[in-house]
């Protein structure tokens, strides 16, 4: 892979996608359904990022207490949801998963 | 101070608030894409050519994970989608520039250069200068991110390489998705996506992330369609 070439092919893509209505103007509308299905973008992605990452941490199902990342990522959430912080959330996650690592 | 001048600090000046909270996040971009396998240049860089803060994040993850370049670029076309509801949004606003001008701005055009903007131009309409404004937002967030990525790339480069850095990416998607966690189509579109990327690991090229941002999308938009407005809230 090309980390150039994926960078350049992203980035002309966003930009083509900010331009492209304010270029197009009165001569396209945006679909109310794609409007709706936006908002879901953000929450979808990064949740097929992220239950992977806690759940399969070196590739296989680990439904352990023997899984750090996951009851690390339990008290990320905890403390997102909370504090809507995300450096605090970051900062305790990290320190859930050292402590736990320890033990 | 002529008039475009004097726009173009208004639109730094509302931009203010949003700088600070843009800086920690362009530090903590920096530090993880470093980490995640990036060289220095391709990760200051990308804050230029891509500039747009959670394609990055995610780009760094993927390139982390060793996923194949048309799953990522498909991934940021996907993440970056949002940002056709801000060109619409504020194309009615800037019909009248040049073509220069509306590709400046559009370069610009960023979550949090798009907020204040639209609210000033909502607010008290357009003049002869306030593209200025839209201007003085964008490129001020421009700059803090350079800058801030700058930093964290610096500051990255000094944290010991047996620190398991990695699992920042995924805490900072925590950090991203929970707060948005406000009702239940939200909720199913999260859970729905987790679960299919779960399912659909084992898929080549990581498709299954791919597969699974679409089924929370699709679940998520038809629970929506599905509820009275009142409820969203």
């Amino acid at each position: 892979m090309n980390i150039w070439l994926v960078m350049l092919v992203g980035g002309l893509l966003t930009f083509g996608m900010r331009f492209s209505l304010i270029f197009l103007f009165g001569r396209f509308e945006v679909p109310e359904t794609m409007r709706k299905a936006l908002h879901y973008v953000p929450p979808a992605v990064l949740s097929a990022i992220i239950f992977p990452e806690l759940l399969y941490p070196s590739g296989n199902l680990n439904l352990s207490f023997g899984n750090t990342r996951l009851l690390a990522g339990i008290i990320a959430m905890l403390v997102a949801g909370y504090t809507k912080n995300t450096l605090l959330t970051i900062l305790a996650g990290m320190a859930a998963l050292l402590i736990l690592q320890l033990i | 101070m002529s008039e475009s001048r004097s726009a173009f600090w208004n639109g730094v000046r509302a931009e203010f608030p949003l700088l600070i909270g843009v800086f920690p996040f362009g530090m903590i971009y920096g530090a993880l894409a470093l980490n995640a396998g990036l060289s220095t240049l391709a990760s200051q860089l990308m804050s230029s050519i891509v500039f747009a803060g959670s394609s990055q994040f995610v780009t760094a993850q993927l390139v982390h994970d060793a996923a194949p370049g048309f799953v990522i670029v498909l991934t940021i076309a996907v993440v970056n989608l949002r940002h056709m509801l801000y060109s619409a949004s504020l194309a009615p606003y800037l019909k009248n520039l040049s073509l220069k001008w509306k590709t400046l701005l559009s370069y610009l055009l960023t979550d949090e250069a798009y907020a204040p903007s639209i609210l000033k131009y909502e607010d008290e309409g357009i003049t002869p200068f306030s593209h200025w404004f839209l201007l003085g937002a964008g490129f001020s967030l421009w700059l803090t991110w350079q800058i801030s990525t700058a930093l964290g790339i610096f500051l990255g480069a000094t944290i010991p390489e047996e620190w398991p850095l990695d699992f920042a990416l995924p805490l900072t998607f925590i950090a991203m998705v929970v707060p948005a966690l406000k009702n239940r189509p939200m909720i199913a579109a999260a859970l729905s996506a987790g679960l299919v990327a779960l399912l659909a690991y084992g898929l080549p090229f990581k498709l299954g992330l791919i597969l699974a941002a679409l089924a929370g999308i699709t679940v998520g938009t038809i629970l929506e369609g599905r509820k009275s407005p009142k409820e969203m809230l």
